[in-house]
């Protein structure tokens, strides 16, 4: 006997919720299994030890003190750079620009910014900043290179949470006599303060995993010491792991998945942090 | 008068950082010329697009870049034959049929997909995956062009999932209702109205997802093999337009033919990922009219 046409149909119906439920979990299964494995593996590894003693016998044993170090100086660097530039390109977008040609060109330069491979922003750090500025294999160059890397993801941030500010807060400041400056400053900034702090760690854990911009502009291969100055090369966390996993042969597999638990507990903590942030500023917020 | 200067101060300050990204598209886009286009002082442009060997540092050096974009052209596509299916239904899934609790965790498990580095993914790409390859295909090595693909997919497929959410979320609530009225199944709506309305945002979630996955440099290089030859099959060692440049740069003569062909690799390169942000562009924008 055949079925009814409506039968027939919940039963394809079934068999594609079925079938969109297992592609999901393909996508999340993955995830789980890499941070699982990583973390296993890795965590056994990470001892005090290894995390503030100098790499030794050619990074085969020791630690990657220099390698953590250099990474976070890398980032506060960057942050430094990138943060005033972009919370000024956020607020003239939102605040005094019209919609003319120029400010249509800014939105295009932004969008063409975050779809740059991280690779030619190496080449163009290694152009600009190493050789034609001259300032060598070093913390700033790669800082200054990252700084533009993450340039787009502070600003559509910052766009968005002054965006999310009630037109009234405006309104009402100016009708107090309030400049338009001193409205944007009083009035507007510090409700957006979370929104921009979100954007602002998102764009750091991008900085502190990324390896491609910082292989010719401060990557040091091995360098058991801290770096002196901004002027100096440094060693980091994420191009530690690219060379003892590809250019040092018969090294323990521990020291490989140790330091690659510790990018990533670092890398995650600070997508974590921006993720509990902006979802209490939301519960938070009240209007 | 004071505060009126200082306002002023203030105000060009602020519109000149807003400049600031421009400059750096104009920036990037003139050292790469000045720094690329250098190569054809000596190597004709025929020889390097037409190419079909990368022999830099042999005697004398053969610039072809054909192996290497062939090389970037297979490992992408794999990736996106893999990533897109699978990414469409996962966004239906999590934007349709998933709810409370579920829908929460099946998110957070895409995002923490994203954040992971790539030199991780690359790492765990060499430590696991190319093992099980090698073992499966019976090959001499597991570092090949699938292996590539794979690891590429899983970084293509958080970009995917989230932009065909956004363009699901945006259909009218009045379409499903519509459809649901006239009887249809909750899969007839999805798969004959829904999808079929999203497609301008669909498309573009698809466009970033190559464009993130051909600009992808340090898992690609760690688990493609690098073998710079036209790949005949995706299960032989490849190298990608981006490994070329990561790998070869820290060995290239600064002012050499070498250094300067590979500014002419990153001038390709750009152009690519321009070409399909604009597309991508192009279709979000077609979605909003």
């Amino acid at each position: 006997m055949a079925r009814p046409a409506w039968q027939r149909a919940l039963g394809v119906q079934r068999v594609a919720f079925v079938l969109l439920f297992l592609s999901t979990l393909l996508i999340v299964i993955p995830a789980v299994a890499i941070i699982g494995t990583i973390t296993v593996r890795g965590m056994g590894a990470v001892s005090w030890e290894f995390l503030t003693t100098m790499p030794t016998k050619g990074m085969r044993a020791g630690g990657i003190f220099p390698a953590i170090v250099g990474t976070l100086e890398l980032v506060s660097l960057t942050v430094v750079f990138a943060l005033p530039i972009g919370i000024a390109t956020a607020i003239y977008l939102t605040e005094y620009a019209t919609d003319n040609w120029l400010t249509r060109l800014v939105r295009l330069a932004i969008v063409n910014l975050s779809g740059v491979p991280s690779v030619v922003y190496g080449l163009f750090g290694l152009g600009l900043f190493v050789m034609f500025l001259g300032f060598g294999t070093s913390l700033l160059a790669g800082a200054l290179t990252l700084a533009i890397m993450i340039l787009p993801v502070i600003i559509t941030a910052s766009e968005e949470a002054l965006r999310s500010v009630p037109k009234s807060f405006r309104e009402i400041s100016l009708s107090l006599g309030a400049s338009h400056w001193q409205t944007v400053r009083h009035a507007v900034l510090p409700f957006a303060i979370p929104g921009i702090m979100t954007g602002t760690i998102l764009g750091i854990g991008r900085a502190a995993g990324e390896t491609a911009p910082i292989l010719f502009t401060v990557a040091a291969f091995y360098l058991p010491r801290l770096p002196d100055s901004i002027f100096d090369q440094a060693m980091a966390l994420p191009y530690h792991l690219y060379v003892i996993s590809t250019q040092i042969p018969n090294i323990p597999a521990s020291q490989r998945y140790g330091t690659a638990f510790v990018l990533l507990v670092l890398v995650l903590s600070l997508n974590l942090a921006a993720v509990i942030l902006r979802a209490r500023f939301r519960r938070r917020r009240q209007w | 008068m004071w505060q009126r200067w200082r306002e002023r101060f203030i105000e060009k300050t602020i519109a000149a950082s807003g400049m600031f990204s421009i400059i750096v598209v104009i920036l990037i886009f003139l050292f790469l010329l000045k720094e690329g286009l250098a190569l054809f002082r000596t190597v004709p442009m025929t020889d390097f697009l037409g190419g079909d060997r990368w022999y830099p540092i042999s005697e004398p050096p053969r610039f072809g870049v054909l192996p290497l974009i062939l090389g970037s052209c297979v490992v992408t596509l794999g990736a996106i034959v893999l990533a897109v299916p699978v990414s469409i239904a996962s966004a239906l899934f999590i934007s349709e049929i998933a709810a409370g609790w579920a829908k929460d965790a099946l998110k957070t498990g895409i995002e923490l997909l994203a954040a992971i580095p790539s030199v991780v993914l690359g790492f765990l790409g060499m430590a696991v995956l190319a093992p099980w390859i090698k073992y499966l295909f019976q090959l001499p090595t597991g570092l090949t062009a699938l292996t590539g693909s794979i690891i590429l997919a899983l970084m293509a497929m958080p970009t995917i999932v989230s932009i065909t959410e956004d363009a699901l979320a945006a259909v009218p609530r009045g379409y499903r209702e519509a459809a649901l009225a006239l009887g249809a199944t909750r899969w007839q709506m999805m798969s004959r109205v829904l999808l079929p309305a999203a497609r301008p945002g669909i498309l573009a979630a698809v466009m970033l997802g190559i464009g993130r996955v051909i600009g992808e440099t340090m898992a690609v290089m760690m688990v493609t093999g690098n073998a710079a030859v036209i790949p005949r099959s995706v299960l032989q060692p490849v190298r990608t337009m981006t490994a070329t440049i990561a790998a070869e740069m820290g060995e290239a003569v600064r002012g050499s033919d070498h250094y300067f062909a590979l500014f002419a690799i990153g001038i390709v390169l750009f152009a690519i990922s321009f070409l399909l942000n604009a597309a991508a562009d192009l279709f979000l924008h077609q979605e909003r009219h």
